[in-house]
């Protein structure tokens, strides 16, 4: 276990800046989650810390050490990779005790750290095969066991899961939460997967360009997103966004939306009275009532409805600025009156 | 139907392929094994032919040149093949960092293949040559008496070694550059993480994972090393005596100079069965073609 420190960490690839002034601390045996589009720099980042990547400038410390300058074999720290990178010519058992063997540990210690990592794994099985002969979720398991056996102070993983089908994936989900438990390691995580990251975060790290946008639990990073980006970026589908402002009421384009105005917000809001607004409602906040139904609410022109099972996405036009996507999910029966 | 279909669609797709290679290599090989079972002379009516059975077989078997000829050949191949993996092998680990000016680099120690073989052994002729050559040249200069290389049974089996590296190395670092680039990079890295010392990387990570590359250079350096001609007939034409007179010059020598077609052509078989051999005993040992789950 050890806590983590980016100090101001940037990185080019020739001209190209993938990670801008970067600063974060992560601390002792925290799940720290990266999401972000592709391409803004969380492998980088990833890479920085695992010693793969040299930062352009910038300070990294694990456990209160410079680790900068270090090889990845000094950081104390294991690395799960999204394509698994297992040595094809060697076994399961040969994978997973390939470190130990390095360090020269005693026979009997790999012996025992390699049994353990796979009871825990559900692997045992598999120690003689070779990893050709394993299917992708079993890989995935052994990618996790050469990082378990040797117990490092940091586990990070990029994108671990994502070459594996939707019923796995949940299932690898839940198993890492539980290894997070029973491991109390340092873990950080890279991943697209909305649900993965706000499953398995203790604090989640949204990223644009290189950049940290928002740094918070995910409640946090859900309920007050700290920009535009952050906003339409969790949350799914995206979040409705209405350009608007306010007097007293909500005004789109001159005509007055008919929609409440939550008392919490109304102080900000009041500031910010007869400049431009972006009005932000999830599409789960949003119901269907009929249109001669009494009470207030958007005119909406419905173009498109997906039944999902459980739920019912509507995409459609707003009635008074038919430029403006509008979409809610519903509850699958809701009908919309027809 | 759409099974049976399936089921010949890869003879139909591979069937012409097939059946040009079948032609053009398989009807030359049964014209010489038929033509080592008689007395035949280049220019005679084919129908003047004797028919001598094995006996040509067993002449070749027991015939001391012919021996002397193929203990040359496998000291040859032993050698220029070790060498040639172990020097390419290592300039290709070299090669492979991306340094500034690799690639002018790469283009240079490249070169060598492209030379027409027979081209290869006039440049190693006039190298050794006594009066003229720069390894002499170079001898003198370093105070080192000048040697009559190709006059010597060693220095001129040397001579021969060195040719055949020089040009054959590069096809080596060629096969395992190619090689590297496929690479799984994540494994590599994974290593690092494990705490390989760069040495480590190479040795207990990147060469076992290039072996089935290895092999198949090495194969195939072996199969052309047993078919060697060009350069030793430019270089030596097999001399001084027979110190350099590899299979295949021995064959020529008793199938054009001796006029002997029918007998070299026996020889010809006998090499090719070596060759055969060898390659089997390979592909048994480490076959990178076969599914490694069975
Ligand atoms: N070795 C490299 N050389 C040049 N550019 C690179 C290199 N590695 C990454 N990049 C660039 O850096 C940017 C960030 O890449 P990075 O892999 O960190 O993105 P990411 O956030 O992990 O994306 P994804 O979610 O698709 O994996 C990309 O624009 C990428 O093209
Ligand atoms: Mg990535």
């Amino acid at each position: 276990m050890a806590a983590i420190t980016l100090e101001a960490i940037t990185k080019s690839f020739g001209a190209l800046k993938v990670v801008d002034d970067m600063s974060l601390d992560i601390s002792e045996g925290e799940f720290v989650v990266f999401v972000g589009p592709s391409g803004c720099g969380k492998s980088t980042t990833l890479r920085m810390l695992a010693g793969l990547e040299q930062p352009t400038t910038g300070r990294i410390c694990i456990g209160g050490r410079d680790v900068t300058s270090l090889p990845p074999g000094r950081r104390d720290i294991a690395m799960v990779f999204q394509s698994y990178a297992l040595y094809p010519h060697m076994t399961v058992k040969e994978n997973m005790s390939f470190a130990l063997r390095l360090q020269n540990l005693p026979k009997g210690d790999i012996e025992r750290r390699v049994a353990e990592a796979a009871r825990i794994l559900h692997i045992e099985p598999l120690l003689d095969r070779k990893p050709k002969a394993l299917s992708g979720g079993q890989r995935q398991r052994v990618a996790m066991g050469r990082a378990i056996v040797r117990a490092p102070s940091v586990f990070l993983f990029d994108e671990p899961l994502s070459n594996l089908d939707a019923q796995l994936r949940n299932h690898m989900r839940v198993e890492i939460a539980l290894l997070q438990k029973r491991l109390r390691g340092t873990m950080v995580y890279v991943t697209h997967d909305q649900v993965e990251a706000m499953t398995l975060a203790d604090r989640i790290v949204v990223f644009h360009k290189g950049r940290i946008q928002q740094v918070g639990s995910p409640e946090l990073i859900f309920e007050h997103p700290a920009n535009l980006f952050v906003a339409k970026f969790i949350g799914s589908p995206t979040m409705n966004i209405l350009p608007c402002h306010y007097d007293g009421q909500f005004y789109l384009g001159g005509q007055a939306l008919d929609l409440p105005v939550p008392d919490r917000l109304r102080p900000a809001l009041e500031a910010a009275r007869g400049r431009d607004l972006l009005l932000g409602i999830r599409p789960q906040a949003l119901r269907v009532v009929r249109a001669d139904e009494h009470g207030p609410g958007l005119r909406v022109t419905v173009d498109l409805c997906e039944y999902l099972g459980t739920e019912t996405v509507v995409s459609g036009r707003l009635g008074a600025a038919p430029q403006v996507q509008v979409t809610a999910v519903l509850p699958a029966r809701a009908g919309l009156g027809g | 139907m759409k099974q049976i279909l399936d089921r010949l669609s890869p003879y139909f797709l591979a069937g012409p392929a097939v059946l040009v290679i079948g032609v053009a290599c398989l009807y030359p090989t049964l014209m010489a094994v038929r033509l080592s079972f008689y007395k035949w002379s280049l220019g005679d009516p084919w129908s003047s032919a004797q028919w001598l059975g094995l006996s040509a077989f067993r002449q070749a078997l027991t015939d001391p040149a012919v021996l002397h000829s193929l203990i040359v050949t496998v000291v040859f191949a032993a050698i220029v093949v070790s060498a040639e993996m172990v020097i390419g092998t290592a300039l290709a680990l070299l090669m492979e960092r991306q340094v500034a000016g690799i690639s002018l680099f790469r283009t240079i120690f490249i070169m060598p293949m492209m030379v027409a073989p027979i081209v290869v052994g006039m440049i190693w002729r006039y190298v050794f040559d006594t009066q003229f050559g720069p390894a002499n040249a170079l001898l003198t200069a370093l105070g080192l008496p000048a040697q009559s290389w190709l006059a010597n049974p060693s220095l001129a089996f040397l001579a021969v070694v060195v040719s055949d590296i020089w040009q054959w190395t590069p096809f080596v670092i060629i096969m395992v550059l190619a090689g590297l680039q496929n690479l799984d990079q994540s494994a590599l890295e994974a290593a690092q993480i494990d705490g390989a010392t760069p040495r480590q990387v190479i040795l207990r990570v990147k060469l076992p994972m290039l072996m089935p590359v290895l092999v198949i250079t090495a194969l195939m350096r072996l199969i052309d090393a047993f078919r060697v001609l060009e350069v030793i007939f430019a270089l030596t034409f097999g001399g001084p005596g027979s110190a350099t007179e590899v299979l295949p010059l021995h064959i020529y020598k008793t199938a054009f100079v001796g006029q002997q077609l029918g007998y070299a052509s026996a020889i010809s078989v006998l090499l090719l069965v070596v060759v055969f051999a060898l390659s089997l005993a390979t592909l048994a040992l480490s076959n990178p073609l076969k599914d490694p789950r069975q």
